[in-house]
This record gives structure tokens, C-alpha cells and sequence, in this order.
């Protein structure tokens, strides 16, 4: 249930971001400086936070995915769902782990001086 | 014969003169009656034909292969060589130098696009009750789509690295 929940929210925040990164990356058919100028605003540390927040959904939402995939295409799928939710987790939270230095260690690094 | 009798006297009440004597023939056909539900040109079709099975299909098939490019992408845009710190036109110029990138970015696009719609094409139609507030939700979800998969498609495709 709330695996479900957390799909469907974790989608529609991927979705809009989406929108928003098309028009950004379209910037390039404009200039290098509007372009770059955009950029540096993903590079502010606010903005990190918000791209870590961004890295957790898209990992829920795909590692969600490819179980909601074997629920529905593996046999013994919905015997195992509950141990593939924690199995989803788990991987989850080690890959957060892992994304925290990449995609926080510059904003890190700007706040709290290096 | 009878069916004389039926014609001259009995077409308003339906009660045959005769008991066992047919109300109706050839001649003096029964009136039409509609079913109740019958579907007109109005109701639409019966039935979607198999879009709503493609529509799910395509949601699994499509998730597969977008965990690969999509954490693929973030690897190389966030994570690898500096992460963000890096990202600048001159880097978007290296990657869409080679087709691959530009192959990879696209099928992306596409296929994001595409899911996120359907995605969302469900919860609209899970969430809106009333028929006017789906049919206006989806309109406006359809717009944007077909206008960022164009901008997208033609970014890729148009893209000059000596623009300046």
C-alpha cells in the first residue's frame, strides 16, 4: 500500500522534474551563457539538496519498478513481495548512501568551507 | 386472413382478436422497440480495442530500460569526473559529439516522456472524478507532452556547438 503510495508520488516528482530539465538542456539551442547560467544554479547548494531529494525518487521509483515488474511477470513473485519491498530498501538505502559525497560533497564543501 | 382482421382492428390495443392468432406479419410488421441501452453515436465504441494492455505493457517494458539509461545518466551527470561541478555547454558539446550520447539522450527523452504520461494519464483518471475535469487534466497533459518531446527531439537533432 504505501510502496504503492510512494510510487505514484515518487513519479510525478520525477515527471515534473523532467519538464523542467527538457527546458533547461533547450537552452543550449540559445547560448552557451544561458545555458551555462542556468546551470550554475544547479550547482548552488540549495539546489543539491533538492538533486539528492531527486536521486532518492528516481532510485525508489526504478528499484519499486523492477519489482512491481517481477510481482507481476515472475511466478513466485507475489509470494516474495514483502522480502523484495525490504530488498528494495535495503539497496536503497546503500545507494544513498553512496550517492551522499557525489552529489553533496561540493555543496558541502561551499557551506561549511573546505 | 388474420393478419386483415390484426390491421384494421387491433394495431393500438396489441390484442389479437383470436387467441393463438400472430399479432404480426410480413405486412403489418411489430414496432421497432430500442434497447434500452443500446449504444448510439453518441456512447462511443464498446470497447478501447487492447490500448489499455499495451498501455501496461509498455509501462514495464519501457521502466526497464529507462532504470538503465536513467541511472546511467545520473552516473555520468552527477557522480562521475567531478559531478555537477563539471557540467557546462563545452561538456553538453563533448557528449552530443558522439552519436551514442545522442542516441542514449533521445531514446531517453522519449521513453520518460512517454512513461511519465501514461503515469500520470492514470492518476488523473484515478484521481479527477467529474468527466470534464479528466478530459481538461488530460488535454493539458497531452499539450505538454507532445510540445517537450518536440522541443527535446529538436534540441538533439539541431544541436550547433559552434553557436558562437
Amino acid at each position: 500500500m504505501w510502496s504503492w503510495v510512494a510510487h505514484r508520488v515518487t513519479g510525478v516528482l520525477i515527471f515534473f522534474f523532467l519538464f523542467v530539465h527538457v527546458l533547461d538542456t533547450a537552452l543550449v539551442r540559445v547560448s552557451p551563457e544561458a545555458y551555462d547560467e542556468v546551470v550554475a544554479t544547479y550547482k548552488t547548494p540549495l539546489v543539491a539538496l533538492l538533486e539528492y531529494g531527486l536521486v532518492a525518487a528516481i532510485l525508489f521509483h526504478a528499484l519499486n519498478g523492477l519489482r512491481v515488474i517481477a510481482v507481476d511477470f515472475w511466478s513466485k513473485g507475489t509470494r516474495y513481495q514483502k522480502q523484495m519491498l525490504w530488498a528494495v530498501v535495503g539497496v536503497w538505502v546503500v545507494l544513498m548512501i553512496g550517492a551522499l559525497y557525489p552529489v553533496l560533497g561540493h555543496a558541502a564543501a561551499e557551506v561549511f568551507g573546505s | 386472413m388474420s393478419n386483415n382482421v390484426a390491421k384494421t382492428d387491433s394495431t393500438a390495443s396489441g390484442i389479437g382478436p383470436v387467441e393463438g392468432t400472430p399479432l404480426y406479419s410480413v405486412d403489418n410488421p411489430a414496432p421497432v422497440i430500442e434497447p434500452p441501452r443500446k449504444r448510439t453515436k453518441k456512447t462511443g465504441r464498446a470497447t478501447r480495442g487492447n490500448f489499455e494492455l499495451y498501455a501496461w505493457l509498455f509501462m514495464r517494458l519501457s521502466g526497464v530500460v529507462l532504470v538503465v539509461l536513467v541511472i546511467g545518466h545520473l552516473l555520468v551527470q552527477l557522480v562521475l569526473d567531478g559531478g555537477v561541478s563539471k557540467i557546462s555547454f563545452a561538456f553538453v558539446a563533448g557528449r552530443w559529439a558522439s552519436p551514442f550520447w545522442q542516441v542514449w539522450d533521445l531514446l531517453m527523452l522519449w521513453l520518460a516522456m512517454l512513461h511519465g504520461t501514461i503515469g500520470l494519464r492514470t492518476i488523473i483518471n484515478d484521481y479527477a472524478e467529474r468527466a470534464n475535469t479528466r478530459v481538461w487534466l488530460k488535454g493539458l497533459l497531452y499539450t505538454a507532452t507532445v510540445f517537450t518531446i518536440l522541443l527535446g527531439t529538436l534540441v538533439i537533432f539541431t544541436f550547433d556547438p559552434n553557436i558562437r
